[in-house]
């Protein structure tokens, strides 16, 4: 019989400790579907989060460092600037990327940095409980917003691609979503293009994956992707927010 | 070779390179600025990489992960900034990474002042960061002793898969000196086959990482780590003693104080007064030994530990003499240089009995 479908060799076979419904398993299957796909899995090494994904060392079949939290961009810069002829990547979710870790992020795309990253948008802090994320929309309930986030007093959300992408060194920036089939496959692509443009040696790419949390949304993973799809999406845009010529 | 003169700063960062250290990752600061600047310049020479990180943290974490990958790579700061730096320091002493960094110590707390100062002994020493970990600190007194020590540091730090400290005042930083850097015989150090270089199926997977979610696994790998550091206490300490033989009373210090402090023991001698001198290269691991080791011995008196700070060194001295004699302190803070004419007349105080 012909095997159709089957585990990519770029992930571990260690089975993932995400929630039931959260959609961290899909992303890190697409990751290790473009590096057997590419075919570089010999040559990639992964940077791992603070978060949720704190265990993704334990994942991703290639060698893998685990940065403290919000600096995964500043070591995978210590990592490239030793190989540059190795691919390397970061994983790293709202709370390590836009709330603790912004200036390391900024200064990497700033700098061109030749890495790419899989930014994870779940809009709250998973790992410890459901705080608010400086994602967190307006209004949206979370253990640190139990009236909701008011603008008042917590600001606005941040649109961390739209912001990356003014900065030079950035040679793409898109936002993609998860919460159904053809959008996990447009996900993909952008992925695959993320790490080519890597290969190529272009310079910094980012792909942000608008995500789901359903423990700490407090719904059932199916509500989960539509609130996702009705509130997220039209808060945070989703397309190529910067193609390099 | 012969002998050049150099400032403190740029003559680290030439041993650095000459010791193999290609990547340089920090951020400006006073009064270390023309270390990273000599780097700057001459990285770029030699095929290296210097970059200009965006603050001490993500400076700390650029030296992770570049020892991570397996290069020789220091970071240099001063105070303000070490402090910066003390959560990658503890994440680098939790992964078992060699590196090596330098703190040009100016006046603190706080913001503090850019005078030399050793008011950073505590957090160079007994932890900064968070956790169970130690930094091997080495304390030159001398720029030809630093030169020496960075390339013995980085030898010491890829030995142990630990983080070293080179601590030097701001004195040392910014003055100049003669010095040597000697042809040195390259020391058998094992490869480093657990850097991630990717993996390719012939070795298992390598992993950079401080997380131990299991309690007794944690507790298992802390262990393993402090085993290292007995091998480190018992084989790494360096201690200078000076005229200590038939001394009635010893003084402890390190970098530049040892220095005026040698000046005012030779004053003490014109006046009749035999004074010697402990002067601890490695302040972690401390010398106690060798502060035992005198205090036993009739002939010394007493103790006076002298420091650019309110007195901090003083208390592992205390440690290690184990109240077999007195031991008083004297110190200037705040980036004021003691003079030796100040140590000698502690050194007369506590010699007429009219130190409290």
């Amino acid at each position: 019989m012909k095997k159709v479908f089957t585990r990519p060799k770029s992930l571990t076979g260690k089975p993932f400790h995400y929630c039931p419904g959260c959609t961290h398993g899909i992303v890190h299957r697409l990751i290790a579907e473009v590096m057997d796909e590419l075919d570089i899995r010999e040559k990639t090494i992964g940077v791992a989060p603070v978060g949720c994904a704190v265990f993704a060392y334990e994942y991703f079949n290639c060698d893998m460092q685990e940065a403290a939290h919000g600096r995964a961009p500043a070591v995978a810069t210590g990592i490239k600037r030793v190989h540059p002829d190795k691919i390397v990547f970061t994983y790293q979710g709202d709370g390590d990327l836009a709330s603790i870790g912004p200036a390391e992020i900024v200064h990497a795309a700033a700098r061109g940095e030749k890495i790419s990253t899989i930014f994870i948008n779940n809009a709250i802090y998973g790992m410890t409980g459901g705080q608010m994320a400086p994602t967190s929309l307006i209004g949206q309930v979370t253990t640190t917003s139990p009236y909701g986030r008011q603008v008042d007093q917590a600001g606005y959300p941040i649109r961390m691609s739209e912001m990356l992408a003014t900065l030079d060194g950035a040679v793409y920036i898109e936002r993609v979503s998860v919460h159904d089939i053809r959008h996990i496959a447009r996900a993909k692509r952008a992925i695959k293009k993320s790490f080519e443009l890597q290969i190529a040696g272009k310079g910094f790419s980012l792909v942000e994956v608008l995500s789901t949390c359903p423990t700490n949304w407090g719904m059932s993973p199916l509500e989960s992707l539509d609130w996702l799809k009705d509130n997220m999406i039209p808060y945070y845009p989703l397309g190529v927010k910067k193609e390099a010529e | 070779m012969a002998k050049v003169l150099m400032k403190g700063n740029e003559a680290i960062a030439e041993a650095a390179i000459q010791a193999g250290c290609h990547y340089f990752f920090g951020y400006p600061i006073t009064p270390q600025n023309e270390l990273p600047a000599y780097m700057a310049k001459r990285l770029p020479e030699i095929g290296g990489c210097f970059l200009q990180a965006e603050s001490e943290i993500a400076a700390i974490n650029m030296v992770y992960g570049a020892s991570g990958a397996g290069a020789r790579v220091m970071t240099s700061s001063s105070s303000p900034g070490i402090s910066l730096k003390m959560e990658g320091i503890s994440y680098i002493a939790g992964s078992e990474l060699p590196c090596l960094i330098v703190n040009i110590v100016r006046g603190g707390p706080g913001l503090g002042g850019i005078q030399p100062a050793q008011s950073d002994y505590f957090q160079a020493t007994k932890g900064g960061g968070h956790g169970d970990y130690r930094m091997v600190v080495l304390a030159p007194s001398t720029i030809q002793e630093a030169v020496d020590l960075v390339m013995d540091g980085f030898d010491i730090a890829d030995k142990y898969r630990n983080p070293v400290m080179l601590l030097a005042d701001g004195i040392l930083g910014q003055m100049m000196e003669p010095v040597e850097f000697k042809k040195r015989e390259a020391i058998d150090l094992a490869e480093k086959t657990w850097a991630t270089t990717g993996h390719k199926g012939d070795r298992p997977r390598n992993i950079i990482n401080s997380l131990f979610i299991n309690a007794k696994e944690l507790e298992d790998h802390v262990n393993k780590i402090y085993r290292k550091y007995e091998q480190i206490e018992k084989s790494q300490v360096r201690v200078e003693t000076y005229n200590c033989e038939g001394a009635d009373l010893i003084i402890a210090a390190y970098g530049s104080t040892a220095r005026i402090a040698k000046s005012a023991i030779e004053m003490a001698d014109k006046a009749g007064i035999r004074v010697g001198l402990i002067r601890p290269i490695t302040l972690w691991p401390f010398p106690r030994d060798s502060f035992k080791k005198w205090a036993e011995r009739d002939h010394v008196k007493s103790f006076l530990t002298v420091e650019m700070s309110k007195g901090q060194m003083v208390e592992d001295v205390s440690l290690s003499i184990e109240g077999k004699k007195p031991n008083y302190f004297f110190g200037r803070t705040g980036g004021v240089v003691p003079t030796p004419e100040e140590i000698l007349g502690e050194i007369k105080k506590v010699m007429g009995g009219t130190r409290g």
